[in-house]
C-alpha cells in the first residue's frame, strides 16, 4: 500500500477506521482535534457510515461511546487531557462496567501547556482505572496502535488508552496502512446485567476487573510494542517511553548498543522486562514525556533500591515536555548550542483577530463596568480567554470549561457584586449551562455574556452545539425574557451596547447579554467556499 | 543526505502551505520526512514554527537540536531570529524583508535587519515585492520556498511538482502563478550567491 504523509492525530484516525470502528466521538481540543476531523473528511469513513460528529462535551462523548461499545460495536473517543476530566466519571465506572465491543479512549496530553491551562498526565488516569495504555513512539506506531487497540480492548474486557502527547500528535511523517477490517455486528453483552452498576454486580464486576490485572500484565510483556535490547555495558538501563525513544535514539543513534534499552509503549508496565533490566544494570534512567509515573514506580516510596534517575531527581526538569537537548543532558552527553536569540527580538503572544467580534465585546464591557471598579470578571475557555491581554486586560479568572458562570455566582454570594460571567457559545453548551440554572435557582446578581461567535472559535472553527437556539435555552432554563438581550458586537454600537450592559450589571438578578456576530475566520472560510460553488455553476 | 529545517512566521501567515509542498516533494524523492507543526492557541497571530527533517534515512526525533539547523527559512524578518538557538554554524538564514507588525512593540525594521545581517550565510528578500512582480501578491510564501530551494536537497524539478500538486485543486491560473513565483524565489538566491 501507499505510503501517507500523516499527523500522529490522523494515523490514529486512519488505523481505527481500518480496525473497523463503528463511530467516533469527540469534544474539540488541542492537540487531539484533528482526530475527528480527518475522519470526518474520510471518504472511507463516509462510505462505511462510520459515526463521526461532534459532542457537546467530553462526558457526553465518552457515554455514548460506551453506548456503541455496549452494542458490541467497536467505538473511539477523544479528548485532550483536561477534557478526561470533565469525562472522568464515565471513564472510570467504563472499566467496572467493561466492554462489548472494542473502546479505545484517546487522549492528547500538553506537557510545556503549549494551549492549555495545565500538563496534567494522563497515564495517571488509565492507572486509576486500571486499563491498559498505548502510547506510541512515531506516527506508524500511532496507526499500528489504534489499529490493534480494540482488539486488546476486547481481550481484556476494558476500554484502551492510547496517550499521545501535542508533538506526536501535530507531526507529520509516512504511515503504511494495513487491511481493513470489517465493523462488528450488533451483539447485546452475553450478560444482560453487565452494565447495571448497582452495588451488588459492581463488587462482582470490580472483582473481574481485579482479577484481569495478570492477563494485562502478561500481554505488556508479550507485546510487540514493548522492546528490550541488551547492551554491551551494564552501567546504565534506559526506560524510554512512548515519543521520548525518538530523542533517546536522536542523541545515541549508532551507539544504542552502549546502554540496555526498554522502548515502553505498553502499559502496565511489563514485570518481566523491567526487573530483568533493573537487576542488569548498574543505575536506571527513565526518561517519559509528562509527570514521572514510571520513575515513581520503578523507584518506589522508600527508594532503597539502585540509582533510579529522572525528573525526581533532577536528572530531567521536572515540568515541561521533552526534546533532544533534554535527554541529552540527561545521558551526559554534549549539548551543541547555536547563537542567542538577539535582544531585538520581542515576544508575540497570540492575540484576538483583527475584525473579531470579541474584540468589540471587551471594548464595550470595559466601559460599561468602570464605575465599579476592576477585578469581577469571571471568563472561560476559548478565544475570548486572549481578552487577559493587552490592550484589554479585561478578564479576572480562566479556569476550566464553564468554570465563569459558577465562579460569578460564588464571587457574588461572597459580595462581590455585580459579578459578570464572560463565556463564548461552544464553551456554554459543553458547561455552562448546568450552572446558568443554579444562578437562575437563587437568583443571583450576576450578568452572564455569552459572546457567540457560532462556532469553537480556538480549535480551528468546529460546529457549535446549540447554533441559533442559545435564547431559547437560556429562556428555557428560567432566565427572565426581559433580562435577555442579543447585541451585535461592532463599533457603530458601542453607545447602545455599554448602555444595555450598564443596565444589567445595575440589576439585582441572573441577565444574559449574547453578543451575536459569525468568527471572521469561518465567515472569511464560509465566504470562500461560497465563491468557490458559485465559480463552479 | 540530511536536511533540518526551521520554517518561522505568525500564526495565520501560511508556513504550512510551504511545509506541505516540501513535503509533496519529499514523499516524491523517496525521503523519510518528519514534520512538527504548532496548532491551537499560537495560530492565532502568535508566533508559530514548523520543524520539518528531510533524509534519505529513517529519522528519530520529530524535533530539531539546538545548534543543528541546516536552514532557517523565514516569511518574517524578526521571526527567523528567533529560532537562531537552532541554526548550525554552516546554515543558512533565508528570510522575507516584509515585517508582520501585529504587536504594539514591533521594532525598527533597520535594527532588524542589521541582526539578520551578522548572520554569515543569509539571504534577505523581499518576497512580497517579488510575489506582487510575478502577478499574485499572495505567492509571497512560495517566493520564499523557492529562495530557500537551493538550501534543500530536492531536486528543483520535484519541488515545481509538488507546488503543483499543492495548487492542482485551485485551477491552472493559480499553479503557473506560483511556479513562477517558485522560480522567481530560486533567482533571487542564485544570483546572490553568484
Amino acid at each position: 500500500m501507499d505510503k501517507l504523509l500523516l499527523l500522529g492525530d490522523e494515523a490514529i484516525a486512519q488505523g481505527a477506521i481500518d480496525a473497523g470502528m463503528s463511530g467516533v466521538y469527540a469534544y474539540p481540543g488541542t492537540p487531539s482535534t484533528e482526530i475527528m476531523e480527518y475522519v470526518q473528511a474520510s471518504k472511507q469513513a463516509v462510505e462505511l457510515n462510520i459515526h463521526r460528529k461532534w459532542s457537546a462535551n467530553e462526558k457526553t462523548a465518552m457515554e455514548s461511546s460506551l453506548g456503541m461499545s455496549y452494542a458490541g460495536k467497536r467505538a473511539m473517543v477523544c479528548f485532550k487531557h483536561v477534557g478526561l476530566n470533565v469525562a472522568a466519571d464515565p471513564f472510570l465506572n467504563a472499566s467496572i462496567t467493561g466492554v462489548n465491543g472494542g473502546l479505545v479512549v484517546v487522549v492528547g496530553d500538553d506537557p510545556s501547556m503549549h494551549s492549555s491551562q495545565n500538563e496534567q498526565d494522563s497515564r495517571f488516569y488509565a492507572k486509576f482505572a486500571m486499563i491498559p495504555i498505548l502510547e506510541p513512539s512515531n506516527q506508524q506506531e500511532a496507526y499500528d496502535m489504534a489499529y490493534s487497540a480494540f482488539a486488546l480492548s476486547e481481550r481484556v474486557n476494558v476500554p484502551v488508552m492510547i496517550r499521545i502527547t501535542t508533538r506526536l500528535a501535530h507531526s507529520r511523517s509516512g504511515v503504511v496502512r494495513k487491511a481493513v477490517t470489517a465493523q462488528n455486528e450488533i451483539k447485546l453483552p452475553t450478560n444482560p446485567r453487565q452494565f447495571v452498576l448497582l452495588p451488588a454486580i459492581a463488587r462482582v464486576n470490580y472483582k473481574k476487573l481485579l482479577s484481569t490485572l495478570p492477563l494485562m500484565d502478561t500481554l505488556a510483556e508479550e507485546s510487540e510494542f514493548n522492546v528490550l535490547t541488551k547492551g554491551k555495558s551494564n552501567r546504565l538501563g534506559i526506560i524510554a517511553a512512548g515519543i521520548a525513544y525518538n530523542y533517546l535514539m536522536e542523541n545515541i543513534g549508532d551507539k544504542s548498543d552502549q546502554y540496555h534499552i526498554l522502548k515502553l509503549t505498553q502499559y502496565p508496565l511489563p514485570p518481566k522486562q523491567v526487573r530483568e533490566l533493573y537487576e542488569q544494570c548498574d543505575e536506571i534512567l527513565v526518561l517519559e514525556d509528562g509527570y514521572p509515573l514510571i520513575e515513581e514506580m520503578v523507584k518506589g516510596f522508600l527508594n532503597t533500591g539502585k540509582p533510579v534517575h529522572g525528573r525526581l531527581d533532577g536528572t530531567v526538569p521536572r515540568d515541561g515536555e521533552l526534546n533532544p537537548a533534554i535527554v541529552a543532558r540527561a545521558l551526559g552527553m554534549e549539548v551543541t548550542e547555536g547563537m542567542p536569540i538577539p535582544e531585538i527580538v520581542k515576544n508575540r503572544p497570540p492575540s484576538l483577530c483583527v475584525g473579531c467580534g470579541h474584540r468589540d465585546v471587551y471594548t464595550d464591557l470595559n466601559e460599561a463596568i468602570k464605575e465599579y471598579g476592576t477585578g469581577r470578571v469571571f471568563a472561560d475557555i476559548g478565544c475570548y480567554t486572549l481578552g487577559a491581554l493587552p490592550p484589554f486586560n479585561a478578564i479576572n479568572s480562566t479556569v476550566d470549561m464553564g468554570a465563569s458562570i459558577t465562579m460569578a455566582i460564588g464571587a457574588a454570594d461572597a459580595g462581590l457584586v455585580p459579578a459578570v460571567a464572560v463565556i463564548g457559545d461552544s464553551t456554554f453548551t459543553h458547561s455552562g449551562m448546568t450552572g446558568l440554572l443554579d444562578a437562575v435557582n437563587v437568583n443571583a446578581p450576576i450578568t452572564v455574556i455569552i459572546s457567540d461567535n457560532s462556532t469553537t472559535g480556538m480549535t480551528g472553527g468546529q460546529d457549535s452545539a446549540a447554533l441559533g437556539r442559545i435564547v431559547n435555552i437560556c429562556k428555557g432554563i428560567g432566565v427572565d425574557p426581559d433580562h435577555i438581550h442579543v447585541l451585535t458586537p461592532l463599533k457603530k454600537y458601542h453607545e447602545e451596547n455599554v448602555a444595555v450592559m450598564k443596565k444589567e450589571l445595575a440589576y439585582q438578578g441572573v441577565s444574559v447579554i449574547i453578543p451575536q456576530r459569525e468568527c471572521i475566520q469561518t465567515f472569511a472560510r464560509r465566504k470562500k467556499n461560497e465563491r468557490k460553488a458559485a465559480d463552479k455553476k | 543526505m540530511k536536511t533540518d529545517i526551521i520554517l518561522a512566521g505568525v500564526g495565520g501567515q501560511g508556513i504550512l502551505t510551504i511545509a506541505a509542498g516540501i513535503g509533496l516533494a519529499a514523499v516524491k524523492s523517496n525521503l523519510y520526512i518528519k514534520q512538527a507543526e504548532v496548532h491551537g492557541m499560537s495560530q492565532r497571530g502568535g508566533d508559530v514554527q514548523s520543524n520539518l527533517r528531510l533524509s534519505d534515512k529513517p529519522i528519530s526525533s520529530d524535533l530539531i537540536s539546538h545548534g543543528k539547523a541546516d536552514l532557517i527559512l523565514s516569511v518574517e524578518p524578526m521571526e527567523g531570529l528567533r529560532y537562531l538557538p537552532y541554526l548550525s554554524p554552516k546554515g543558512w538564514l533565508v528570510t522575507n524583508t516584509t515585517p508582520f507588525d501585529n504587536i504594539p512593540n514591533y521594532p525598527e525594521v533597520e535594527g532588524i535587519m542589521k541582526e539578520v545581517k551578522k548572520i554569515k550565510n543569509h539571504i534577505a528578500l523581499d518576497a512580497d515585492a517579488i510575489a506582487k512582480e510575478v502577478g499574485s501578491s499572495r505567492s509571497s510564501n512560495i517566493v520564499m520556498l523557492g529562495a530557500a530551494s537551493p538550501f534543500i536537497d530536492i531536486e528543483f524539478s520535484d519541488l515545481e511538482d509538488g507546488v503543483r500538486k499543492l495548487f492542482g485543486s485551485k485551477g491552472a491560473e493559480v499553479v503557473e502563478v506560483n511556479i513562477k513565483a517558485l522560480r522567481a524565489g530560486r533567482e533571487f538566491s542564485q544570483e546572490y550567491m553568484k
